[in-house]
């Protein structure tokens, strides 16, 4: 289905995921966290870019996979995208929802 | 997806073998991600994971466990577990699965609560130098179901 947002129509599937990330900017990123309840820092930036690079390489995402990123440690994480984190943070990357139950 | 009613898990452990272990983590691990409170509760057996001497040497069970499709003694005869136990863990590792410490690590910075049972401990004689670092205390069952303490709380014995 469409949505607009930052003057953009995009294409989301029902739970708001971007469905083609060739739509992605970071307005649109900005206004997916805004409604996330998320204020985007650099901090979060970084991890969404290291996200957005992993779907590029094809490399399924994982929690562990976080951990061993460099990019930021599980904690901060946490307190950076509360509740779902990996949920959060790949719907503002838009990118799919990962699969993996880890 | 409709926004799930579950707000807390929390999980009694009381077995040892890996299946039963990471179960439970991957249940308690899982339910963080969806932005849900868990919390893992380890009595009897259950404590061997956070055992630090004894959390990498867990085994799969080999014997009484038809879906291992092996005779029961077969399963019985001396490395059979040790064997099928390094196979496990091989497949676990190719799905990015951590070993139990690591994943301990993980669920301990992911917020979910790590308890040892009191009753537990004291029976099989364990001091609290025995157990992981990331251990957040030793309980009570009457203490650790005062968890339970919104609506949306579920409790799961494994």
């Amino acid at each position: 289905m469409d949505k607009t947002l930052a003057h953009a129509t995009i294409s989301v599937d029902p739970e708001g995921y971007l469905t083609d990330f060739s739509q992605w900017n970071k307005e649109i990123g900005t206004e997916i966290a805004k409604e996330q309840g998320i204020e985007m820092t650099d901090k979060h930036w970084a991890i969404i870019d290291y996200i957005q690079q992993k779907f590029k390489e094809e490399e399924p995402l994982s929690i562990r996979g976080i951990k061993k990123s460099g990019v930021i440690d599980i904690k901060a994480f946490y307190d950076l995208f509360p509740g779902g984190p990996l949920k959060k943070a790949t719907m503002i990357a838009g990118v799919p929802k990962p699969k993996s139950c880890i | 997806m409709s926004q799930t009613k579950v707000k807390k898990m929390l999980f009694i452990l009381s077995k040892a073998t890996l299946e039963n272990v990471y179960a439970a983590f991957v249940m308690a691990n899982g339910a963080r991600m969806e932005g849900i409170e868990s919390e893992i509760f380890f009595t009897f057996f259950g404590l061997e994971a956070i055992q630090k001497k004894k959390l990498e040497h867990l085994h799969v069970a080999t014997v009484g466990n038809p879906a291992m499709h092996m005779p029961t003694m077969l399963g019985g005869l001396p490395g059979v577990e040790a064997f099928a136990s390094n196979m496990m863990k091989k497949e676990m590792e190719k799905l990015d699965m951590p070993p139990v410490g690591e994943f301990l690590e993980i669920l301990s910075d992911s917020g979910c609560k790590l308890w040892a049972c009191k009753l537990a401990v004291d029976m099989f004689h364990l001091e609290k130098e025995d157990l992981i670092d990331e251990l957040d205390g030793i309980l009570t069952i009457g203490d650790f179901y005062s968890r339970a303490d919104q609506e949306g709380t579920q409790l799961l014995f494994i």
